[in-house]
């Protein structure tokens, strides 16, 4: 157990600042393990990006960079997400 | 709607601080009106940014620990010793200061009358501020849904919120301490860090399907979810968020 | 909208002597702990190091055999793409050029793995003739894990997410391979003194 994890939490209001849809119910199928979850129950890990992982099986769901003015976002090891508009 | 939020374009804005109030010596509510706030749930955090005149910038959450109140929102922030952003907010801060945010955000950890109960609410630390603002909701709306706090601290004068929750216990709310590292004079509450045999204590058990919300440090988290999945309750019943190490 | 400056806000930064920090950069004494994922916790018994891929004969050293390889001391300024830069740092490891000693390749790239499946690019002469080490030792004790131990790369002329922590080997490739970071943002090369954050930098 990292205890500097975190959870999806602390990229919400990233998350739900660009895609305009409430992000933490925002539901994640892993593509390694098919396991489904909130975003908010997503493991969460400061890098010199932000990496969420699956927290069943630390599959790299997504990867975000973001430099002031763009952001790039890798969702490759999404299988799916479910959003709720 | 569960996950349904109208929402307009969340960005940054300027906040005024209103009041700042020792809660206790490491740790300080600050009051902000927030022009155009569009009101927030029980449990819902906000990002808070600090610019240098340089340019250099900082940003860190905090749970919204005041319950839905106009554009009127409260912040409760402990001081890390060498921090870089909560000494400011502590020391510095004064009324009549602006700051930038962005939220409310979170839809995952909130709650409110309608969700019902029972409540059980775990809290680590600073962890409380998002349970308080869910407490504070639920005294406002008159809700008696039995609703168990346990509240784990360093020792007594660290207990954030302290005589207010002392004032909300009864009408279906029971608070319950544990002071893990000093202890007063003939305490007989328990003085050790939470696990499996406190929760059970507390309660509400697995057969009463309670709505858990976990909040505090990650180790914090991570033990208490672990025993409370290990007492039989549901993972999905049970809501969690990290602060990150402790001290942070 | 501009961001509204915080009256007095500094937070903590040292002072720095003119020149000595790339542009954009902040002094620290401390350490940030930046992860991609959990720290993993290889028992040394298991851990090896390879350099495989455009190579005659594939390399493979034990932690005894790794341990047992010419190391020397580094002092070194670490700037990390986050914006913090620590000085004078101090580590103990092994060249790369050490390791690369009497290997035949035509490689001009190299990736570095990583326990947890971290991976960085780095080209192989950005490694060779001093620049790049495996570090097991920082401020005189063992490389705590956190901090990417048993051992980590060290490429101190590079942002520092090149200096793969927790690594277990290089590859050499014919053609550069972007990695972790580079693929998802990050800047191919990663200069600090030209700033190469991001793509397009």
């Amino acid at each position: 157990m990292d205890e500097l994890m975190l959870d999806g939490n602390a990229v919400a209001g990233m998350l739900t600042e660009v895609f305009a849809v409430e992000m933490t119910t925002a539901i994640v199928t892993c593509g390694n393990c098919g396991t489904s979850g909130a975003v908010g129950a997503m493991h969460v890990f400061r890098g010199a990006g932000i990496v969420m992982r699956c927290p069943n099986c630390d599959n790299v769901i997504a990867k975000i960079v973001e430099d002031g003015t763009r952001m790039w976002m890798n969702f490759t090891g999404m299988q799916t997400l479910e959003i709720t508009r | 709607m569960e996950g349904t939020t109208v929402l307009g374009r969340l960005t940054w804005q300027p906040a005024d601080v209103t009041g700042v109030v020792a809660e206790t010596p490491r740790a300080k509510t600050i009051a902000f009106g927030v022009p155009g706030w569009a009101g927030h749930r029980a449990g819902q955090h906000l990002d808070v940014r600090l610019t240098a005149d340089d340019g250099y910038q900082a940003e860190r959450s905090y749970s919204i620990a005041s319950a839905p109140d106009g554009t009127r929102v409260e912040l409760t922030v402990v001081r890390i010793a060498d921090g870089e952003v909560s000494p400011y907010l502590t020391d510095d801060l004064q009324p009549g200061d602006q700051i930038e945010l962005r939220g409310p955000v979170g839809g995952y950890f909130v709650w409110e009358p309608p969700l019902g109960g029972p409540l059980l609410l775990v809290a680590g630390g600073s962890g409380v501020a998002p349970l308080m603002a869910m407490i504070r909701l639920r005294a406002a709306a008159g809700s008696d849904v039995d609703t168990r706090l346990l509240l784990s601290s360093r020792g007594w004068d660290d207990i954030i919120y302290r005589d207010e929750l002392e004032r909300l216990n009864g009408n279906g709310l029971t608070v319950v301490h544990t002071l893990t590292m000093s202890q007063p004079p003939g305490w007989a509450g328990y003085a050790r860090r939470v696990d499996a045999a406190m929760l059970a204590e507390v309660g509400p058990g697995p057969a009463e399907r309670p709505r858990v919300y976990i909040c505090g440090p990650t180790p914090f988290v991570e033990a208490a979810a672990q025993a409370l999945v290990g007492l039989g309750h549901q993972p999905e019943a049970i809501k969690t968020e990290r602060f990150g190490p402790t001290g942070s | 909208m501009p961001p509204i400056i915080s009256r007095g806000f500094r937070g903590r930064r040292e002072d720095a002597p003119p020149g000595r920090v790339p542009p954009g950069q902040y002094v620290t004494r401390d350490f940030p702990v930046l992860s991609a994922g959990p720290t993993p916790h290889t028992p040394l018994e298991r851990w090896d190091f390879t350099i495989s891929g455009e190579v005659d004969e594939p390399r493979r050293w034990t932690w005894e055999e790794f341990r047992a390889l010419p190391a020397e001391e580094i002092t070194a300024d670490i700037h990390c793409v986050t914006k913090w830069s620590k000085l004078d740092t101090v580590w103990q490891g092994v060249r790369v050029d050490t390791l690369l000693e009497g290997i035949e390749t035509s490689a001009g790239y190299t990736v570095a793995f990583s326990d947890g499946g971290y991976t960085t690019n780095v080209p192989l002469e950005d490694l060779t003739e001093g620049k790049a080490w495996v570090a097991f030792s920082y401020g005189g004790e063992p490389l705590q894990p956190v901090h990417g131990g048993p051992a980590r790369m060290l490429v101190p002329h590079l942002y520092f997410w090149k200096s793969a922590k927790w690594v277990r080997g290089l590859r050499l490739t014919a053609a550069d391979e972007p990695g972790f970071w580079e693929t998802n943002g990050y800047h191919n090369y990663g200069d600090p003194w030209r700033e190469q954050r991001y793509w397009g930098d």
